[in-house]
């Protein structure tokens, strides 16, 4: 028994197989991109072990056809009981050797990429100093409130997917317990206007007295951003303080819990650095008569008072800047609250394994130049012979 | 006489290539002159012809203007050259104006501009070629249609819809040229200059209206609008400007009429051009064009000396050059193939001219990467150029070791096709357009996209080389059992370097964009097609080292490799999501798909089964029609 799944697991054949999968996988996922948008579309057919498919509005669904993670993984398996059926060491087995270590480091380097990086973004106007980087896809609720040392605030934050799955969350840290009213993925806020809005406000305090929430389709391109709100009730000790409307549109609300003052907030999610970026000059040039942008580029000054570091940078397309395990490349020129002239977006990317491709690609290259240039010499040489 | 008859004929093209470099000397009109003067146009500087063919290629896909087109060329109608064409909207407009040179092939475009669908010869009209006068009455019905057709999504406008967007943006670009000038095209007399200010403030007036939410006179503020879509015809004495090298005639006849200083010094010389134009005198004309290049040598020599070299290169024609020698080589080659013995003149003549043409399309490609200062692939068009360089190097190093024309066939038909495809590509107007901020590196342009484009290259090659299998085999006697295990070895190793040229360049891309935006793989359109063709290139050497395909087998997967790669080249082009959507199409469509069903059909070919063969009739069929294991008495697998 064992014998046939390592004999199965080490065939050629199943190389083949799984090969002309991938290739209709990436096709059919390519095009179905175009509907499903970029995001949901990796989704759901590379970055899973099963394509899914059950006729519109019903309940159920069936697996139809590999995902990428499982081709992936049958592939992987492949090719270590192959070497492990057929290895030799030698001269002339050199160049697949390599070329297949290097396959097997760029499939575990993509997986681990896909499991550990993590893409944030860090937008400010000229002069302004961050600390942090934000999340574009993710949101947090937030609780803010002053902490003993001064110019710190201490922060309890709930991911804003917990929203949308628990009616209810409750926690020792929180002053307040939350109830979810309403969520809405993706939604534009207006001011109550009395002669169009008949119906009640969103909610009984804060903003939300005076707005209108108009929900919109989730958006599913890669560079837009989906702008949620939430309506919550929040219960004290003492009973319901009224329901409140939270909204990354919306800035931060004021709420007395017993003697405390807190703040709320849904905002995107925060990622702390342990120092210091601050925009010094945003440029922006453009060929001349055209709008087609030629550079953009960002000078800023990294402060890091553990490490007494204090210099100044640029970033600008193609030339990121490596810092701390982070990485900052030039995205586009400022959020569009601020003057786009003035103001600078970096995206900021952390991915420990991000030195894995450029091995596995050293070495998947060399292995194929090593081992065609072989059989070219070979194949030359016979000719010459006759 | 046949040791000789090769070079005769590598001579005799060599000299009508060198024959053909000399510019003719200007005789009475110094155009050729007035062509090389530099403007800044799409971001970049070029010469004025560069502007005037481009735009005479997205208006009636030619690079000159014919004024008489409803006469058959032996007729000898007046065709003048885009130089000409452009002096004529700049400073007569009144004269281009009754010029025909819009085509309009879409017969509801023609109803809605009610516009002649038939030739008249009586009329002196070929129903497909219009005037400025002819279109100009019903613009208001175009542009309302346009708004219309400029709302369907890209993939889902019809033919219609299409013609209309392009007699649009045509309509546009000679407007922008004749509007290039201003009241200077006119001599710069007072009057004009002073008509011009009043419309201008008239548009200004409008803006402002508009601004107020008030009611305003939209023709005056579009016409406002269009002076500043112009060329940047006034190069900017350094001195006068820290940022600003050139600008627009509308922006430096408005800051001096505002008491901003004294104009720009080309304007009173393009007046002293025009005006010597207009009133005929051509000795005047080409003193004034004389005076503003010896002026412009002083300070701008770059931009002139560019202008010199770009129009230089537009008149040679390079590609179009080296595709007449590849018709002629493939021809040859062909030949050989019917009397391999007796003919073999013939193929090394073939081999002769496809290395003149080599040199030719090598030359054009050069010259491009030094004129934009870039590795040779920037876009579609440049990637078209180098598919077919690419494959003739490799045609002619499969002709080298083989020696019987196959290679010679290889290198002149891709190197034919893929100029073509550029050719069409090249309608869509200018081919040197500036590089987005993000492309705007020439290590990366230079590793990955180079890199990736010979993987294009050399997959085709193989695919072509199956085809040539085929063919071969299918309806003629000609595929001994020599020639095809010659075939089957190509085949094999041309996509051994496919599947080493297109997994070293997709990665490459990764890398670069980890470098751009820190995504080293994003699934992108574009990526995903890279990503196909090297699965599919490793799949088919799998395949062929497990024994599971065999001569015909790997034939056949070699033209799905030409369906996969159309599809990387062309096809994600049109889905138009992702960074990539740099690629134009909507015409390539039909194209494509004609393309995909004809390699197609030549699989369904290619999997006849063996009797069906011309070439294995007589042999006995390798599988037994009890469908047994086949035969191993075929070429053990290359591996």
């Amino acid at each position: 028994m064992f014998d046939r799944i390592f004999k199965f697991f080490s065939s050629l054949r199943l190389t083949v197989v799984c090969l002309g999968l991938a290739v209709i996988l990436v096709f059919a996922g390519t095009l179905a991109q175009v509907d499903e948008g970029l995001y949901a579309g990796q989704a759901r057919w590379f970055r899973s072990f099963f394509i899914w498919w059950g006729p519109h509005g019903a309940g159920w669904k069936v697996p139809f056809f590999p995902g990428g993670y499982l081709l992936g993984t049958v592939l992987l398996a492949n090719l270590l009981a192959a070497h492990f059926k057929r290895f030799q060491l030698s001269w002339k087995k050199l160049g697949i050797n390599v070329t297949h270590a290097g396959i097997i480091l760029l499939l575990v380097g993509q997986l681990a990429t896909d499991m550990l990086s993590r893409e944030t973004q860090m937008g400010f106007a000229e002069g302004e100093t961050k600390s942090y980087s934000e999340s574009g896809m993710k949101n947090e609720l937030v609780f803010i409130t002053d902490a003993a040392t001064p110019d710190k605030e201490e922060v309890i934050s709930i991911p804003a997917s917990f929203l949308k799955k628990q009616p209810e969350i409750s926690d020792t840290r929180l002053p307040v317990k939350v109830r979810v009213k309403e969520f809405v993925a993706n939604c534009n806020i207006r001011q109550r206007a009395p002669m169009l809005d008949k119906n009640p406000p969103p909610a009984t305090q804060g903003v939300g007295l005076r707005a209108t929430i108009l929900p919109e389709p989730e958006s599913k391109e890669p560079d837009k951003v989906n702008l949620p709100s939430a309506v919550i009730e929040l219960v004290g000790v003492q009973g319901s303080l009224g329901t409140w409307l939270v909204s990354p549109w919306l800035g931060p609300q004021e709420l007395q819990v017993g003697n405390k003052t807190w703040r709320i907030a849904l905002r995107g999610e925060r990622h702390y650095l342990p120092y210091t970026v601050k925009l010094l000059k945003a440029t922006h040039e453009v060929y001349p008569g055209t709008d087609i942008p030629k550079n953009f580029q960002s000078r800023v000054q990294i402060e890091n008072s553990k490490k007494g570091e204090n210099r100044e940078v640029d970033i600008y397309m193609n030339n990121p800047l490596r810092y701390e395990g982070q990485t900052f490349y030039q995205y586009q020129m400022g959020p569009s609250d601020y003057d786009p002239n003035r103001a600078s977006n970096l995206q900021v990317v952390k991915n420990p394994t991000w030195i894995t491709p450029y091995v596995g690609c050293s070495m998947v290259a060399g292995g194929m130049a090593i081992q065609f240039l072989m059989h070219l010499v070979g194949f030359i040489s016979k000719r010459r012979a006759k | 006489m046949k040791k000789w008859l090769p070079w005769i004929v590598v001579a005799v093209f060599a000299a009508w290539l060198l024959g053909s470099l000399r510019m003719p000397k200007d005789k009475e009109w110094a155009y050729g002159s007035f062509g090389r003067l530099p403007v800044v146009s799409n971001g970049r500087t070029q010469p004025l012809d560069s502007l005037a063919r481009n735009t005479l290629l997205q208006l009636r896909e030619k690079q000159t203007a014919n004024l008489e087109p409803w006469k058959e060329w032996y007729q000898k109608p007046k065709i003048i050259s885009a130089t000409e064409w452009v002096l004529a909207v700049m400073m007569k407009p009144d004269d281009a104006d009754r010029w025909p040179v819009f085509r309009i092939d879409n017969p509801d475009v023609k109803g809605l501009l009610a516009l002649p669908g038939e030739p008249n010869l009586a009329k002196k009209q070929d129903g497909k070629h219009y005037t400025w006068l002819q279109i100009k009455p019903k613009l208001a019905d175009l542009q309302r249609e346009v708004i219309r057709a400029s709302k369907v999504d890209n993939s889902k406008r019809n033919p219609y819809d299409q013609s209309l967007i392009k007699l649009w943006t045509a309509q546009e670009l000679y407007n922008r040229i004749k509007f290039t000038l201003g009241p200077v095209g006119a001599g710069n007399s007072d009057e004009a200059v002073k008509a011009y200010m009043e419309k201008v403030d008239a548009g200004r007036a409008a803006y402002m209206a508009r601004m107020d939410k008030k009611e305003y006179d939209e023709s005056a503020l579009a016409w406002l609008g269009e002076q500043f879509e112009t060329p940047l015809v006034l190069p900017v004495e350094p001195e006068k400007s820290r940022n600003q090298q050139w600008s627009r005639m509308a922006e430096d006849l408005i800051q001096t009429s505002r008491g901003g200083g004294t104009p720009n010094f080309a304007v009173p010389e393009y007046a002293k051009i025009a005006k010597a134009y207009r009133s005929g005198n051509a000795a005047e004309f080409d003193a004034a064009v004389a005076e503003y290049q010896s002026q412009l040598a002083d300070k701008f020599a770059p931009a002139l000396k560019k202008g010199r070299a770009e129009q230089f290169f537009n008149f040679v024609e390079p590609f179009y050059k080296a595709m007449i020698v590849f018709v002629c080589a493939f021809l040859l080659a062909l030949g050989y193939w019917f009397k391999p013995k007796q003919w073999d003149w013939m193929r090394r003549a073939a081999v002769g001219l496809v290395v003149v043409a080599l040199v030719v399309h090598t030359g054009g490609l050069v010259t491009r990467m030094v004129l934009e200062g870039r590795p040779p692939v920037t876009n579609l068009y440049s990637s078209a150029i180098f598919i077919g360089w690419g494959a003739t190097i490799l045609g002619l190093i499969l002709e080298m070791f083989w020696r019987n024309s196959i290679g010679v066939v290889v290198s002149s038909t891709i190197g034919f096709i893929t100029l073509i495809i550029a050719h069409h590509l090249s309608l869509s107007g200018d081919t040197m357009e500036m590089m987005r901020a993000v492309l705007d590196t020439n290590f990366w342009l230079a590793t990955h996209v180079v890199v990736v484009t010979l993987g294009y290259a050399s997959t085709f090659v193989a695919g072509f080389l199956a085809i040539i299998y085929i063919i071969r085999g299918v309806f003629t006697p000609s595929l001994t059992p020599d020639i095809s295990r010659a075939l089957t070895r190509m085949i094999y190793g041309i996509i051994c370097f496919a599947a080493l040229f297109s997994f070293v360049g997709t990665v490459l891309g990764g890398i670069w964009a980890d470098q751009s935006w820190g995504r080293f793989w994003g699934w992108d359109v574009k990526e995903n097609g890279a990503l196909i063709i090297v699965l599919w290139n490793a799949l088919i050497l799998h395949a062929r080292w497990g024994g599971l395909i065999k001569e015909r087998g790997l034939a056949n997967m070699a033209i799905v490799g030409n369906i996969v790669t159309g599809w990387s080249w062309f096809g994600v082009n049109m889905l138009g999501i992702g960074l990539h959507s740099y690629g134009f199409t909507n015409a390539a469509f039909r194209a494509l798909l004609l393309f995909w069903v004809s390699q197609l059909i030549l699989i369904g070919l290619g999997s006849l089964p063996k009797h069906m063969w011309r070439s294995f009739q007589g042999v006995q069929d390798s599988v037994p029609p009890t469908g047994g294991k086949p035969k191993k008495n075929l070429a053990p697998a290359t591996s």
